[in-house]
């Protein structure tokens, strides 16, 4: 995914976060969250609403300072000295809606230090690249609402940031253009450019992600590589047989016999045996345990936040629906 | 989206706090330039200016009761008492309209002493003497004020020397360049002109200013902005936007004013110099504008940034708003004590400072307590500013406490029945 050679973990740190916490009003929103992300990953930032994504993001940004812990972000302790090379998507999204399509994106540019008669350049092409260009000229109000999110995307980028930060950057955004962003996030990070994303839809993170963090109740319980968050769960076997009855399981290992378990039907599920499958399925030839068939399933990204951040966090993860996103 | 040579075409730094205010201050200034929003703003004044005019003639009215003129009566002490009783006996009759009149000196016998010595030493509020006796007063003054006051003075003097149907007495007129009471009179009118213009637009800007960020916070751009650039300068930029397009105002109503003005030639109303001169009064008046309109807005930034609603932003503004007539009807006060606590207070008080500091430009010549005066509303500006983006950061920009809490019990309670693994 990413466009550096290098493993992750070997790449310098485009944002290093150690025991931030923010409190509102007594209300500790964010409570000592660790964050490293290397440069050039697309790191996705995982969690149910109120789960603390925004504030965490917020504060990288600068817009809030933490009550405690550090942040560096570029190299940089204040997020400010480093907003030229960063790139942001609110999850509140908004543009000036008398503001025409190219002008909007130029002044974003022009936040970052980008000079307007280039950032009008700039937004003229990358409309052009999008698709957009016949609204290059049209006021924000007279744009859709879709088109409006796009070009506060290209707003994001037309100073080619590179870190990138998107605060729940599908939400609104209908199938194909949720997919278009996944592409470009995808070029993005091919180019060198640090990509963060918040959201509260797995699919997304197991597509894109090359690390992502599980936030829940202003906590981080995991943070890493998206394979080692679903090896938090062992691979299993399942078996589809067509002998239901389970007369062949003695002639399975102990393990096997002991930790397997059916689904009423057709299915059975076995934990992939440390030694890898062979055994297993030889034991099953030899039972005669009328193999339909046989395939090792690891667990998903989903699984796994069940797992880390518990049911509850995921079923409130679940209930939600996009545009529900905390205001 | 192509990465080459994409390091020599990236913005190089950060943005200082000013260019990145430039930035918002350009997009701020372009954008309510063209707008119809500008158009009412030209269009403002007219209600305001009538309302002023109004006020300006109850004020003054006020102040004639209140600091009226007086007529100093230079005489031996016979007539002097004579014309001061027929004065008050003939004033009861005709509802006061008649000048007070002030004993200046009882002159003693075969006594000399020249009126014009009152009238330049600058004592109370005397604006003519009149000196001679009841049978042929003299009456010594600026050219408008004695012929003012010339019928009274026959009147009052007939009355004392032979009683309702006496002929009246020939009046000797003698005039001169001016007098402490018309000057001070004058130049407080002009002083208080100058405090209702600047009140009125420093109001009107900074209410443009408030509902110009509660926009901006409902166009949710604040926090594109915010993650860009350091608070204040987007406040710095919208302060400074809202100060440009006002100074395009007043280029319009002044040159509109002008052009009126050229066009009515005499018959328009003219206020007397003050003290420091027109030219300064009218720069230092568009400077105090400037500070006053930065001091006010700064706090209506505030509560704009901390309002989500035009509700909220009605709310708490009013008690700022208050406070401000409050301030503006004591600098006024102030205006007519020179020299007191009351003025050094308003001239000290950050917000009532540009008032009270336009009024003594039009009053005192000395020109270093404006220096003075400017160093110290500027560096209250800048407290305000921060002050106010700080208060944005910690209370303003959080991700909605309720509903964070909302979302943490539905967890707890959902946790109680559901086990977590």
């Amino acid at each position: 995914m990413a466009g550096n050679d290098a493993a992750p973990a070997a790449r310098p740190l485009a944002i290093e976060a150690r025991g931030l916490v923010k409190r509102f009003d007594g209300f500790t929103a964010v409570d000592g969250v660790d964050l490293s992300v290397p440069e050039g990953v697309i790191y996705g930032i995982l969690g149910p609403n109120g789960a603390g994504k925004t504030t965490t993001l917020r504060m990288l940004l600068g817009i809030i300072d933490p009550d405690q812990g550090y942040r560096r972000v570029l190299g940089a302790e204040r997020p400010h000295d480093v907003a030229h090379a960063i790139g942001y998507l609110p999850e509140e999204r908004g543009l000036y809606p008398a503001m025409k399509a190219t002008e909007a994106i130029a002044f974003v540019g022009a936040l970052r230090g980008l000079p307007l008669k280039e950032g009008r350049r700039r937004a003229r092409e990358l409309l052009e690249q999008h698709g957009l260009g016949y609204a290059a000229d049209r006021q924000i109000r007279q744009l859709s609402k879709g088109m409006a999110q796009q070009v506060q995307i290209l707003g994001t980028l037309v100073h080619r940031p590179r870190l990138v930060i998107f605060d729940e950057p599908f939400s609104g955004l209908d199938a194909l253009n949720q997919g278009r962003l996944e592409k470009m996030m995808r070029a993005l990070a091919g180019e060198g450019t640090t990509v963060i994303f918040s959201t509260h839809v797995i699919a997304h993170a197991e597509r894109l992600c090359d690390d992502v963090a599980i936030i829940a109740g202003g906590k981080v319980p995991f943070a890493g590589s998206v394979d080692v968050a679903r090896d938090r769960i062992p691979a299993q076997v399942r078996l589809e047989t067509r002998c239901g009855d389970g007369a062949w399981r003695a002639a399975l290992p102990v393990e096997a016999r002991r930790d397997g378990k059916s689904d009423g039907g057709a299915f059975w599920y076995f934990p992939l045996p440390a030694e890898g499958i062979e055994p297993l399925l030889r034991a099953l030839i030899e039972g005669e345990a009328g193999i339909l068939s046989l395939s090792i399933e690891r667990a998903g990204l989903h699984d796994a936040f069940v797992a880390i951040a518990g049911e509850a966090a995921a079923r409130a993860l679940e209930q939600e629906k996009p545009g529900e996103a905390r205001r | 989206m192509t990465s080459a040579g994409f390091d020599d075409i990236r913005p190089k730094g950060r943005l200082s706090t000013l260019a990145a205010a430039r930035v918002v201050a350009r997009r701020d200034f372009a954008a309510i330039l063209f707008s119809r929003t500008f158009f009412f703003f030209l269009l403002g004044p007219l209600f305001p200016v009538i309302v002023g005019v109004l006020a300006g003639s109850v004020g003054q009215q006020v102040q004639q009761t209140v600091q009226r003129p007086e007529l100093g009566v230079v005489m031996q002490p016979a007539d002097a008492r004579a014309m001061v009783e027929t004065r008050n006996a003939l004033a009861e009759r005709l509802d006061d309209r008649l000048p007070h009149f002030l004993i200046v000196r009882a002159l003693g016998p075969g006594e000399v002493y020249d009126p014009v010595r009152a009238l330049e030493g600058r004592q109370a509020n005397i604006a003519a003497i009149l000196s001679g006796s009841p049978d042929s007063p003299v009456l010594t003054g600026p050219e408008g004020q004695v012929d003012e006051w010339r019928g009274d003075v026959a009147m009052v003097a007939a009355q004392a020397r032979a009683g309702p149907l006496g002929p009246w007495p020939q009046v000797e007129v003698r005039t001169t360049t001016g007098s402490a009471a018309s000057d001070r009179a004058g130049r407080l009118h002009t002083a208080q002109s100058a405090q209702v213009l600047l009140f009125l637009l420093t109001m009107m800007l900074a209410g443009m200013v408030l509902s110009n960020l509660v926009e901006e916070k409902g166009n949710k751009i604040i926090e594109v902005l915010a993650a860009a650039i350091p608070m204040e300068a987007v406040f710095l930029g919208k302060l400074f936007a809202m100060l440009a397009v006002s100074l395009v105002g007043i280029a319009v109503w002044g040159g509109v004013g002008g052009a009126l003005y050229l066009a009515a030639g005499s018959a328009v109303p003219s206020l007397p110099t003050p003290a420091v001169g027109w030219p300064v009064l009218v720069g230092l008046g568009v400077i105090y504008f400037a500070m006053a309109y930065l001091l006010l807005g700064s706090v209506f930034l505030s509560i704009g940034s901390m309002a989500t609603t035009v509700r909220e932003v009605q709310t708490l503004s009013m008690p700022v708003t208050m406070m401000q007539l409050m301030i503006f009807f004591l600098a006024s006060y102030a205006m007519t004590m020179p020299d007191s606590a009351v003025e050094m207070f308003t001239l000290v008080l950050p917000f009532s400072s540009p008032f009270a500091m336009l009024a003594r430009a039009a009053q005192d010549p000395a020109l270093w307590p404006h220096a003075a005066a400017l160093v110290w509303q500027g560096f209250w500006v800048l407290l305000l500013v921060r002050a106010g983006a700080s208060l944005f950061r910690t209370r303003v920009m959080k991700s909605g406490p309720t509903g964070a809490r909302r979302t943490k019990k539905r967890w707890k309670k959902n946790s109680r029945n559901v086990p977590t693994g």
